[in-house]
């Protein structure tokens, strides 16, 4: 059943051919059969969901996610069911209040199944930096899923279940997606509601979305997208009707596609699968042009300035005091602060306070943070100039497809430069989506990226959906 | 040697709203340890801060009756530091954008009128509460949160009575405006002095001292002065100064050592960015500049000018907002403002602070003020009795006419009923008239007191006078 879109188990479960109850079994039974080797999962919610799907099975199915099952990334706080962020710090955290997408989701009746495994606070490309075990890639076990929200991605991949949340600091919704073959839709900065997703890097975070077709995504963008008074960051735009847009033909459309996303930094199989896809996209009726963007080269530096920065002082709280582990070893206020943050934290997770704590200090902040926030209006401006005359901006999610776990383990530069396609898009908060756009020799899914206007997740969705109908990648499934 | 001393104060008041300045939590105290948060104070995982709007106009409202400019481009900073009652690790503050710069305050020391400069005007959240016990402490996030304003002046303070000027005048402001409570014995006005001396004519400024603790304007002249001696003669004793942070030692009289300074603390101020950008228009200035009442210099100005008040008076019935408030209300009641002037800086200063009350505690009214001030210059009753009638109203209450009736102290002017009481009088003491005819003025004294004593002293005595003379010379 799990394999059907949201609308098809919606109409099943108004035919009263399935249950709220039925799909969350199935959902816990393919954990139970798949988990084990993917570990996407950290944390199972099964007794209230089960509580919860009963209560939906008898009320009428007013909401299109009525009954669905959904995965948590395990950065968004749940209340009463542990969020762990993917730390030792949080091992044995329970929160006492929900995130605001969760109240969202509860709400329109679908069901959290669990809170998925993710790099330590959303810090790594690969998944391997979870306190909780690397998450292992459905399509190679041998391979990981991609990160921060390698959990998500796995997990939907694998058809654990339809649709997960994820968040997107400098591509970890997207490059997962791009990984496992799947949608991956980091919204427009702003569009969801940032309360309750712990803060990483405050000014790019941003919460996403994981499924296997744009309809499902766009169907949980419009539950959980919109103004909220508990985030002074979340936009007060309404909410567009995505799905009544999708459908909409994309002929006459201008795509830009930059020459320095196509550049020898993308391997010749993932450029090959773009190009592929700009064909597709002109035979559509879509006008693809090459554009540039000069400044490409800074997004990784920038960012991995003002991104450790921010995590540095979003970190701070996790002083041993108020939650949180603790060390049995402090015996004073300082020897808490250190000792528990000494043991609490990963390595990567400590590498980058440091780097931030370093770049915001007095007489480095104006050479480093300062200009890294001169770097991030220069690509803001690159991304104007071609919104001026493109709709929309194409391109390969990732330089590769998955890599094999521990194999760039101790590359820490190397990994923080696989980053440089979809770090744009967070440096200036606009919208971005992987769509999945073919396989490499060795069967591992290929991502393309589309990136939009602020706040213009529609076309973005309009131009997948299009992709969607004359291609068959998003129907492959993985052999388990 | 002869040194001049630089001061700099940095207030820090906390502002009057409906809650905190970055959740939902209200804003109270005295309430139980923990009890007045929102998780946004606890600094839990996941929370974002929200922004008190109200919290900003207050600002923003202070900020202008200080004659600040406005910044219209607004934001929030990050300042870092680890401390268990500082639950997020760091508070939010205005570092690069405080919402108000370049404005003033303006003082009268000896007579002498000055402008203090207002560097500038931020607000920013108050910390937790830790209370240190043997081997462990506790932390009450009550007040986390809190809505704070800091108000930081140019060193241009020259003295300690100029300092203390300067504090009473901003209270004054901060009252006026109802932007605070100002109650520096509660801790909702905190001030801190930066003290430095250096040789006339020298350029560079001295070695501060920061002093802390100063929670009354007496505090603060004290703290100041003794820093001022201390300096001085650590420097002619050719001693090196420290910059320390100090504390006022009220017993003790004098100011001690809470620790050296060694290097700055780094702060890493940062921008927020779970804050966005609030823009401060043209208009939303205009309507609170609009909301602002008639501030402590204009009153006095106006009592000096419109009323002829002294400027003396003008500045002691400024200060405080009941009494000025209280004492136009009296003169708009009809009263004389120079006599509304010497019953509220006399009889009733002087009864409040025999009472430990403000005006708002006791039954007397702008109205029954005026109306007995009224009754005195109308001469129903004399100076002396209106002592009475005071007392009265300002304890038990009612109209002044109500006052006077009860105590029975009506002046008896009625001319025809005096004429009688004189006139038996004169007939009962025919010794007295041929005395006073011999040129004996006593005489007059013991007929007043006769006349007096039948009227149960309520007779007008310059009625009471004139009657008796005429009805002498008649005999």
């Amino acid at each position: 059943m799990l394999d059907r879109s949201i609308r098809e188990l919606h109409q099943a479960i108004k035919n009263q051919e399935v249950t709220p109850s039925q799909l969350v079994n199935e959902s816990y039974e393919k954990i139970s059969q798949h988990d084990k080797v993917l570990n996407s999962f950290v944390t199972l919610n099964e007794e209230r969901a089960h509580a919860q799907a009963k209560s939906l099975d008898e009320q009428p199915a007013k909401h299109v996610l009525h009954g669905i099952p959904v995965g948590i990334k395990d950065n968004i706080i749940t209340k009463d069911l542990r969020t762990t962020c993917g730390s030792k710090m949080l091992a044995d955290f329970n929160p006492v209040y929900n995130a605001t997408v969760i109240e969202k989701l509860v709400a329109a009746g679908a069901v959290p199944v669990g809170k998925l495994n993710m790099d330590e606070f959303a810090m790594g490309s690969s998944n391997e930096t979870s306190y909780f075990g690397v998450v292992r890639n459905p399509w190679n076990t041998d391979y990981v899923p991609g990160g921060s929200s390698g959990g998500s991605a796995a997990a939907v991949a694998a058809g654990l279940v339809p649709v997960a949340l994820g968040s997107d600091t400098g591509g970890s919704v997207r490059q997962p997606a791009a990984l496992t073959g799947i949608v991956g839709m980091k919204p427009t900065y702003g569009r969801i509601s940032r309360y309750g997703l712990v803060a990483f890097a405050s000014s790019f975070d941003q919460i996403g979305i994981f499924s296997r077709t744009i309809e499902d995504n766009a169907l949980v963008l419009e539950a959980i997208a919109g103004l909220d008074p508990m985030d002074n960051t979340s936009s007060p735009l309404p909410v567009e009707d995505y799905t009544a847009k999708i459908k909409k033909p994309v002929s006459g459309m201008r795509v830009g596609v930059p020459a320095e996303y196509m550049s020898d930094i993308v391997t010749p199989e993932v450029r090959a699968a773009v190009e592929q896809a700009i064909e597709i996209y002109r035979s559509l009726g879509v006008t693809v042009e090459e554009v540039h963007m000069p400044h490409l080269k800074y997004v990784v530096p920038a960012y991995y300035i003002i991104a450790p920065s921010e995590a540095s002082s979003n970190l701070s709280r996790f002083d041993g005091m108020r939650f949180g582990h603790r060390s049995s070893e402090a015996t004073d206020i300082e020897s808490i602060f250190r000792k528990s943050r000494a043991e609490g934290f990963g390595d990567e997770v400590k590498r980058r306070i440091l780097i931030g704590t370093y770049c915001l200090s007095a007489g480095h902040f104006d050479s480093y943070y300062m200009k890294a926030l001169k770097l991030r209006t220069v690509v803001k401006e690159d991304f104007d100039a071609i919104f001026k005359e493109f709709d929309a901006i194409i391109g390969p999610t990732t330089t590769a497809p998955a890599f094999k776990i521990g194999e760039n383990k101790e590359k820490t530069i190397d990994m923080y430069m696989n980053d440089i396609l979809t770090i744009p898009a967070n440096l200036v908060g606009l919208p971005a989506m992987s769509i999945p756009a073919g396989f490499s020799s060795d069967g591992l899914p290929i991502g393309l990226q589309l990136t939009g206007k602020h706040f213009d997740e529609a076309t973005l969705y309009q131009l997948g959906h299009a992709f969607e109908q004359v291609t068959d990648y998003h129907t492959k499934r993985p052999t388990l | 040697m002869n040194f001049e001393t630089i001061i700099g104060i940095e207030v820090h008041a906390e502002i009057k709203s409906n809650a905190k300045i970055y959740s939902p939590a209200p804003h109270a105290y005295g309430e139980a340890p923990n009890t007045m948060t929102h998780v946004i104070d606890w600094g839990y995982p996941g929370v974002l801060p929200t922004l008190n709007k109200q919290v900003v106009e207050q600002a923003l409202r202070a900020a202008l009756a200080l004659n600040c400019e406005i910044t219209h481009e607004m934001s929030f900073d990050r300042k870092n530091y680890f401390y268990p009652d500082n639950p997020k690790g760091y508070q939010i503050t205005q570092d690069r954008t405080p919402i108000g710069r370049n404005g003033y305050i303006e003082i009268e020391v000896n007579g002498v009128k000055k402008r203090i400069g207002v560097t500038r005007v931020h607000i920013e959240e108050d910390a937790g509460k830790s209370t240190h016990y043997d081997g462990y402490s506790l932390v009450d996030l009550n007040r986390q949160g809190a809505p704070l304003i800091e108000i930081v002046s140019e060193p241009e303070i020259h003295t300690a009575e100029e300092a203390a000027a300067y504090i009473e005048q901003l209270r004054a402001i901060l009252l006026y405006t109802d932007v605070s409570d100002v109650k520096m014995e509660e801790g909702s006005m905190r001030c801190d002095a930066n003290v430095s001396i250096r040789p006339i004519g020298q350029e560079a400024f001295g070695t501060k001292s920061e002093l802390k603790n100063l929670n009354s304007i007496s505090n603060i002249q004290k703290g100041i002065e003794f820093e001022i001696t201390r300096q001085t003669k650590s420097l002619l004793a050719g001693e090196v100064l420290r910059q320390e942070t100090r504390r006022f030692d009220e017993a003790a009289r004098q100011t001690v050592v809470m620790r050296v300074k060694e290097g700055a603390s780094d702060y890493r101020y940062y921008p927020e960015a779970d804050l966005s950008t609030l823009y401060i228009d043209h208009e939303w200035i205009s309507r609170a500049k609009a909301s602002l009442p008639e501030l402590p210099q204009q009153r006095r100005l106006r009592y000096e000018n419109a009323m002829e008040l002294t400027a003396y008076d003008a500045q002691v019935l400024t200060l405080s907002k009941e009494t000025s408030d209280f004492f136009d209300a009296t003169v708009a009641a009809g009263a004389n403002p120079k006599q509304a002037a010497n019953w509220m800086m006399g009889e009733v200063q002087a009864y409040l602070n025999k009472n430990q009350l403000v005006l708002a505690q006791t039954p007397l009214t702008p109205q029954t003020l005026a109306e007995m001030i009224n009754l005195i210059e109308d001469g129903t009753i004399s100076s002396k009795m209106a002592k009475k009638v005071f007392m009265h109203l300002i304890e038990k209450g009612g109209s002044a006419d109500a006052a006077v009736d009860k105590l029975g102290l009506k002046q008896i002017s009625d001319t025809g009923l005096i004429t009688d009481i004189v006139t038996a009088v004169l007939d009962a003491n025919p010794q007295s008239i041929e005395d006073f005819k011999n040129g004996k003025d006593r005489a007059i004294g013991f007929l007043v007191g006769q006349i007096m004593k039948q009227t149960k002293g309520q007779a007008n005595p310059q009625v009471v006078n004139q009657i008796l003379m005429a009805e002498i010379s008649k005999r």
